[in-house]
């Protein structure tokens, strides 16, 4: 499925959040969109996935889901939003309770989407009990059991640590060449965003304008930390975002 | 080389179970009212000697006269307080839930509170009989409020980040109120049913003594009317320990219910 955001315009009260947002995402390819805090990311994403209506503009969806998708425009959330009171795969059973599945087919996705994230030991676990990358592969894995058309991550990992990061990034990739899917990807981090965006959208600092849409070369699998390529676009990144950062640091939110 | 010591700041504030403690509280003070009613220094009249009570206690048991006031007060009890609370759990969710109910029922709920409900009795008397049923309603009235302020509150409390997650995933409405909000909230309508069985216990004694032949609140008043200070204490007893274990009670359901908590 791919996804297309036409002039996409929103305020939250006086503040212009959003200004004239326009971006188009293929079917199978990720765009990562940086920007400065505050500019408006979170809710480009929200508004993608039909979780908050904007003042002005459209996002529209073309091509049909894939074959068993039950859930075509799927979240992963920077918070991981897993149910506490649930287990892991009672939070993976959640998404597909309301679905009428089999109680086979339902076990069998549960093996299947925690094999796929390698989670398999943790299937009674409860999320207490869980590190925070291991809470994170829940949440893939749960957004994975509803065969996603598009996935949508708002920052996923951005509250881990660098080694748990550069895993779960490995994953990321395996699983998108495994199947490819489209996606959005919102972080802050630039190195994220070279080694898992086939594009690169960058937003100005509030109210968030579309800066410049930056291709990034190779296959996925190619790309590895320190790469000479990748490099040199994210430091034309950090060129591109480092006065408009220092900026949004100086401002006052309520000003 | 450094050599002091980096001074421990951190602990506390943060309360732990402790075996054994509150019953060596409740001993230390029963020891001390036995030794000054013996020794005079607390005369009788002011207070009873625990060992007279606990003689009296085993007299009502023996007699059988305890079963007789003590079940018709735990059927009241359970009847009413079970209407209350499911009742204010129920509209506890909906104003938790819905913006028009919010808005035309807290005000409401906000003016039923703070009556003392047992001004009310006479009139349930005339609504719902001189029997049990004034008392059900008095006792269930009294429950409500509580329990809807308590669950009101845990539904607003609840993740919204959660909810926003369960209709991301194309949740229905019904699933997310069952799955999503009554789970998160029931940590906090636990919490406020230790309040509301407070209170429906304090309900019930007061609407014993207004008009009942057997309960504890009647037992307490005819004691009191005789100036039987140790069949009165008895009575009070009987109290404190239907409190403890509805508190008791809840504390095992929470365990239960809330291992997720950890
Ligand atoms: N529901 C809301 N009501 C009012 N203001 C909001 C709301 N959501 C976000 N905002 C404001 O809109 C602006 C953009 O928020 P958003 O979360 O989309 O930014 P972001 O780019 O995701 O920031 P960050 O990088 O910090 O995650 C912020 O200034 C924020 O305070
Ligand atoms: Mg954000």
């Amino acid at each position: 499925m791919e996804l297309a955001v036409r002039g996409l315009t929103h305020r939250y009260g006086d503040m212009v959040v959003l200004d004239d947002v326009s971006l188009h995402i293929p079917a199978g390819e990720i765009l990562c969109v940086v920007g400065p805090s505050g500019c408006g990311k979170s809710t480009l994403l929200r508004m993608l996935g039909g979780l908050e209506q904007p003042d002005w503009g459209e996002v529209l969806q073309g091509g049909t889901p894939p074959e068993g998708c039950l859930n075509p425009l799927t979240y992963v959330f920077q918070d991981f939003a897993l149910l506490p009171w649930r287990s892991v795969a009672g939070n993976i059973s959640l998404v597909l309770e309301d679905h009428h599945l089999p109680g086979d087919r339902v076990r069998a996705i549960i093996e299947d989407v925690l094999a796929r994230t390698r989670l398999s030991d943790f299937h009674d676990a409860l999320p207490r009990q869980l590190s925070g990358g291991m809470k994170q592969r829940v949440a893939i894995a749960r957004a994975l059991a509803v065969n996603p058309a598009v996935m949508l991550l708002d920052e996923p990992l951005s509250a881990l640590d660098a080694q748990t990061r550069e895993l779960l990034m490995e994953d990321l990739v395996a699983l998108w060449e495994r199947q490819p899917f489209t996606g959005v990807y919102v972080t802050h981090n630039l190195a994220e965003a070279v080694r898992l965006g086939h594009r690169i959208a960058v937003l100005s600092r509030r109210p968030g304008r579309v800066r410049e849409v930056i291709e990034v070369p190779g296959a996925l699998s190619e790309r590895q930390a320190g790469d000479a390529g990748l490099e040199a676009i994210q430091a034309h990144l950090w060129a591109l975002m480092r006065d408009e950062a220092m900026a949004a640091d100086q401002e006052l939110l309520d000003a | 080389m450094p050599e002091i010591r980096v001074p421990f700041r951190g602990g506390g504030f943060r309360p732990e179970a402790r075996r054994g403690t509150g019953i060596a509280v409740f001993l230390l003070l029963l020891f001390l009212i036995e030794w000054g009613t013996r020794t005079g220094w607390i005369s009788n009249l002011t207070l009873p000697r625990p060992s007279d009570v606990a003689a009296t206690l085993g007299d009502l048991a023996r007699s059988g006269a305890l079963w007789t006031h003590l079940l018709p007060s735990l059927s009241r009890l359970a009847v009413g307080s079970v209407l209350g609370i499911s009742a204010g759990v129920g509209v506890g969710v909906l104003i938790g839930l819905f913006s028009y109910i919010r808005a035309g029922l807290v005000p409401l709920v906000a003016a039923i509170f703070p009556i003392p409900k047992i001004a009310l009795l006479p009139l349930f008397v005339i609504w719902f009989g001189i029997d049990e049923g004034s008392k059900y309603a008095l006792i269930a009235l009294g429950t409500f409020t509580p329990t809807v302020v308590a669950t009101y509150g845990a539904v607003d409390n609840v993740d919204r980040g959660l909810i926003r997650m369960g209709q991301s995933f194309g949740l229905g409405w019904w699933s997310i109120v069952r799955k999503i909000v009554l789970p998160g909230a029931l940590p906090g309508i636990l919490s406020g049913l230790r309040v509301s069985l407070a209170i429906g216990i304090i309900l019930l004694v007061a609407a014993e003594m207004l008009g009942a032949e057997h309960g504890i609140g009647a037992y307490i008043l005819q004691a009191g009317a005789l100036y039987d200070l140790e069949r009165l204490f008895a009575g009070v007893v009987i109290l404190s320990c239907l409190g403890v274990l509805t508190s008791w009670a809840i504390g095992k359901i929470e365990k239960r219910l809330l291992v997720w908590r950890g």
